[in-house]
């Protein structure tokens, strides 16, 4: 008797089962949620306000300046100067990190035995940290300590400084960024390829495509299309935020031909302390990245449909 | 002083809800526009084996998630054994599962998975945690005394050989059997199972059946069982839920749905193959029009009012011995399928429209009819008096009870 | 026919050797350096192969006279510490983002999807003055703060759970499982294999980072491997070049050889991010 007693305000008690789901998911999702409200809104929120005023750390006094900073930037010949090279390094990388990433997949993936050699080779640089190896690349370009100068003085191009080259010094860290991300972007084009059915292959050899470039451009290049365009994306994502290899080998230099947008930002931003105006740096940046991300989601939902 | 679950859990087993099992009154459900169950009203004896049988879709699963508590109905009430179970979570109403997928944890073993239900009732929370679990002295004794119980459930199922093994590494018949013992463990006052066969090969459908039958017998526990599959559900159980659209078309043992549908869809849903159905017109006397016969059944619809023939494949007959003077029809033999033990043919009726029939004779009629020189087209068709159903305009029951033994002019 | 794929089958080895030996330039270069005695890598004579072993001194000097081991102690602290926080924050969130209904599951979910397109680099200005302003800067917690959140996981990990199958979910909560339960007797043990290419993800992009640790540390306590080694080198302005490789040696290390011993994981946890 005691027992139905003690159960039936138990029952009444306690609420309804579905409640009971929902009451664990919002716990559950809370902390994330708050984290996401103090690492990402709130900031975001700040930083649009900080973007309208003159707001520098440490200053005593602020002042709204309306979109003053942003129509600084656009007459600022350094901030004019990092987004022209910001455009060229990825124009740099971005063909010879796509088309060079596709060439060794496709040929390391006629590879049988060797196949996972190469792959290990090709994905080191992608593991490895890439401000110890940028200390490397310095001293393998040091102009006289290195191996490299001497290299091209022998194949007759004369003592280059590349690093401290203005026409060079840009294209140098974009070999760097393309070396250290060729092996990425392999690794997706491999995963395109073995995606890639195999009867696919013996129709086009039934239907007459028997040559290798004729089975590239009826097979392998159509079906591939929509890695390549996902590859096209991440690596300008990755590119367009190119800052590690600045920051050890040139910082901006030599004459500014190394100023990057993510480099300048973090000058303005947390060195020369000019807040409001890093901030307003920081919208455009996200306009841009949001833009790439944009137009990324788009083409993963379109991958959906390929696969 | 034992765990409050399980004194909660005797608690409910003990009262009896006078001889109830489940109670369901006015379950409706939507999801988003698609009304799933429309207010629907079932009692289930305590005991008995209740089969909710229906086409897919018709709610089946859902209804009986609702009665486990892993679903909320958005109207209705649901008691067990006597007991309103509305408020309570799944775990506390008393009631085990068997999933059509079996659901086993697929990272322990089967005797994990077997244990799992007993050390959430008799186990705290904190003995429940890794590593600090090891720190109460109580948990040993309590795990080994589910063990013993798990070994028991084992032997009964004979799977007392895999209980080291993932249930990856088992057979489907073997998960079956884990899955049954996973909810016997629990000594649960209901037995809730969804479709638990439909993952199972022909032959081994056939066994299991049996074993479920037998392990009904031998606990007398309410059994709650799903299955679109007829033959399961006739062979089976106590009394079936004959489900369509989220209501309840008849409830009755399978002789009663057999012999007595209620509705023509019952009629046209039990029973395979499927029964032969006429379009005819009321006399006026109580009786029907079939071409040039008169049948009585003692109806009381107008002259003229449109009803319809369910004839069931055995309650045709061919003339031979004592069925020759029934009331009868000539038709167009089509087809013949020779199934072993009957035969199943297909005719065209020689009636306005040619309606197409189904006609199952035994291997020995056949071999008779065949010796008699009955198996000549046209063939003459007798109709018996068992197996002929009579529907009214909307489809409902149309002869009174007593007419089950219509007799012919 | 068989000489022409012999010899299609020579000309993709050499293009792929030679792209091969390219990759692995500088990090034979820096191995050889690191053994390579001080006079030699000044020398005027160009000679590959070092004269003698000078890796003892080296990497004595990079482990003893630097501030590199220091550095990669901070490193694996700094990753350890941020890889618990976001997996005991991100499983539940996830789990619950992916299998229950709560009020504002569709708002978080659609922030989660915002926040993979916002690296760290957006909202570190304003991060930044609250960490000055709060007196926390240049500390582990500052190291850590941001990467707390980690919408990548709760993406990852809530994709990952809406292909468990709801049945055993409905089992286990016939069974007396309470959904905190669920989510580590089910979920995660279900979730290992996701769990672990995204550790992996995780530790090597914290390891590596360079953007945050160069803004929010000035102490050479609080460094971490990037800035241990920039720091070496800027100590050893036309210093050592051995020891500098040494430390370089050492930094990229730990990686390198996990990815050699766990090769397929390293390679799923890493393009994880981009295939989604
Ligand atoms: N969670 C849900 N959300 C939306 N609709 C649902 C949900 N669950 C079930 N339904 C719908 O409810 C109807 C009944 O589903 P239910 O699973 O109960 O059918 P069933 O009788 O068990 O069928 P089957 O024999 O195929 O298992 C179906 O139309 C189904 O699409
Ligand atoms: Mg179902």
């Amino acid at each position: 008797m005691a027992v139905a007693a003690a159960s039936v305000p138990r029952a009444a008690r306690r609420a309804a089962p579905d409640r009971r789901l929902a009451l664990a998911g919002a716990a559950f999702a809370a902390p994330a949620a708050l984290l996401l409200l103090t690492i990402l809104l709130a900031p975001l929120v700040v930083l649009v306000l900080l973007s309208l005023t003159d707001y520098r750390l440490g200053a005593v006094a602020v002042r709204w300046v309306g979109l003053a900073n942003y129509a600084e930037m656009f007459t600022d010949p350094v901030f004019r100067r990092a987004i022209r090279n910001t455009f060229l390094y990825v124009a740099f990388v971005l063909p010879a990190g796509v088309f060079g990433a596709l060439a060794v997949a496709a040929l390391v993936q006629a590879r049988t035995r060797t196949r996972s050699f190469y792959e290990v080779i090709y994905f080191l640089p992608v593991t490895s940290t890439l401000v110890a190896m940028a200390t490397v690349w310095q001293f393998l370009l040091h102009p006289t300590l290195g191996p490299v100068t001497p290299l091209i003085a022998g194949l007759g191009f004369g003592r280059l400084d590349l690093l401290n080259d203005p026409d060079l010094a840009l294209a140098t860290l974009a070999v760097i960024g393309l070396w250290q991300m060729l092996g990425f972007n392999m690794v997706l084009f491999l995963a395109g390829l073995s995606a890639i059915p195999r009867e696919l292959y013996e129709a086009a050899a039934l239907d007459g495509a028997a040559g290798a470039i004729d089975r590239f451009l009826r097979v392998t290049w159509p079906m591939l299309s929509p890695t390549t365009m996902f590859v096209t994306i991440t690596t300008t994502i990755s590119a367009f935020k190119v800052f590690d290899t600045v920051v050890v080998l040139t910082r901006g230099g030599p004459l500014g031909a190394t100023d990057t947008l993510l480099y300048v930002l973090y000058l303005e931003g947390f060195h020369y302390f000019r807040t409001g105006y890093a901030a307003a740096m920081t919208v455009i940046v996200l306009v841009f990245l949001c833009a790439l991300s944009l137009l990324q989601a788009r083409l993963i939902e379109r991958r959906v449909h390929y696969a | 002083m034992l765990p409050v679950k399980q004194r909660m859990r005797d608690g409910v087993t003990r009262r009896d809800g006078a001889g109830e099992g489940v109670r369901l009154v006015g379950i409706a459900k939507s999801f988003g526009a698609t009304r799933v169950l429309a207010g629907l009203d079932l009692v289930v004896r305590e005991g008995e084996f209740l089969t909710l049988l229906g086409p897919s879709g018709c709610g089946k699963s859902t209804l009986l998630r609702i009665i486990a508590g892993l679903e909320q109905p958005d109207r209705g009430s649901v008691s067990i054994a006597g007991r309103s179970v509305d408020h309570l979570p799944p775990a506390e109403r008393d009631v085990a599962m068997v999933f059509q997928s079996y659901a086993l944890y697929p990272h322990m073993t089967v005797a994990g998975n077997l244990a799992t239900p007993l050390e959430m009732r008799r186990l705290t929370l904190l003995e429940r945690l890794p590593v600090i679990r090891h720190l109460s002295p109580r948990r040993r004794r309590v795990m080994r005394g589910i063990m013993a119980e798990v070994r028991a459930v084992a032997e009964a199922l004979r799977i007392e050989a895999l209980l080291d093994r993932k249930p990856a590494q088992l057979s489907g018949g073997q998960r079956q059997r884990v899955a049954l013992g996973r909810a016997m463990v629990r000594h649960p006052a209901v037995f809730l199972m969804d479709e638990p066969l439909s993952n199972l090969d022909a032959a081994l459908r056939i066994e299991v059946r049996h074993e479920l039958s037998d392990l009904h017998a031998r606990l007398g526990t309410t059994f709650i069982y799903v299955t679109h599959d007829q033959v399961e559900a006739m062979t089976m159980s106590s009394r079936i839920a004959l489900m369509d659209q989220g209501r309840i078309l008849q409830l009755g043992t399978p002789d009663e749905l057999y012999d007595r549908p209620a509705s023509l869809a019952v009629a046209r849903f039990i029973g395979s193959p499927s029964l032969t159905v006429l379009e005819t017109v009321a006399d006026g006397g109580g009786g029907i029009r079939l071409g040039a016969l008169r049948l009585p059944f003692g109806h009381r619809f107008a002259a003229g009012t449109r009803l319809t023939l369910g004839i069931r494949p055995e309650a045709f007959a061919l003339p031979l011995g004592p069925e020759a003077d029934g009331p009868a029809f000539s038709a167009r033999l089509v087809r013949a399928e020779n199934l072993g033990a009957e035969w199943h043919l297909h005719v065209r009726l020689n009636l306005p429209g040619e309606p197409s029939a189904i006609v199952r004779l035994t291997a020995a009629e056949h071999e008779a009819a065949r010796a008699c020189g009955l198996m000549e087209d046209p063939l003459t068709l007798v109709l018996r008096a068992r197996g002929v159903h009579l529907f009214g305009p909307d489809g409902s029951r149309a002869e009174p009870d007593r007419a089950r033994t219509v007799m012919m002019e | 026919m068989r000489w022409r794929a012999c010899l299609a089958s020579a000309l993709s080895h050499v293009m792929l050797a030679t792209g091969a030996v390219l990759m692995l330039a500088p990090f034979v270069w820096m191995l050889l350096t690191s053994i390579r005695p001080a006079e030699e890598v000044f020398g005027a004579v160009f000679n590959p192969i070092p004269s003698r072993f000078a890796g003892g001194e080296n990497y004595a000097q990079a482990l003893f006279a630097s501030n590199v081991p220091r550095a990669m102690v901070n490193g694996a602290m700094v990753c350890l510490g941020i890889l618990a926080v976001q997996l005991a924050t991100a499983l539940p969130a996830a789990y619950a983002l992916a299998r229950l209904r709560f009020p504002g599951r569709g708002i978080l979910f659609g922030l989660v999807l915002f926040g993979l397109t916002i690296p760290i680099q957006v909202p570190a200005l304003p991060l930044y003055l609250a960490l000055a302003k709060t007196g926390l800067l240049d500390t582990f917690f500052a190291l850590m703060f941001p990467f707390f959140l980690t919408v990548f996981g709760l993406f990852l990990f809530r994709q990952f759970f809406r292909t468990y199958p709801e049945e055993i979910l409905q089992a286990a909560r016939l069974d007396g499982m309470g959904e905190f339960e669920i989510v580590w007797r089910l979920a995660v043990p279900a979730a290992l294999p996701a769990i672990g290419a995204f550790s992996i993800f995780s530790v090597v992009a914290h390891w590596n980072d360079l953007y945050w640790p160069l803004i929010v540390v000035t102490s050479t306590d609080r460094a971490t491997p990037p800035l241990g080694i920039l720091a070496f080198r800027d100590a050893e302005t036309g210093g050592n070049y051995g020891a500098l490789m040494a430390g370089a040696t050492l930094i990229t290390a730990p990686l390198v050889v996990a990815f050699l011993v766990a090769r397929r994981a390293f390679v799923r946890g890493l393009t994880m991010t981009a295939l989604k």
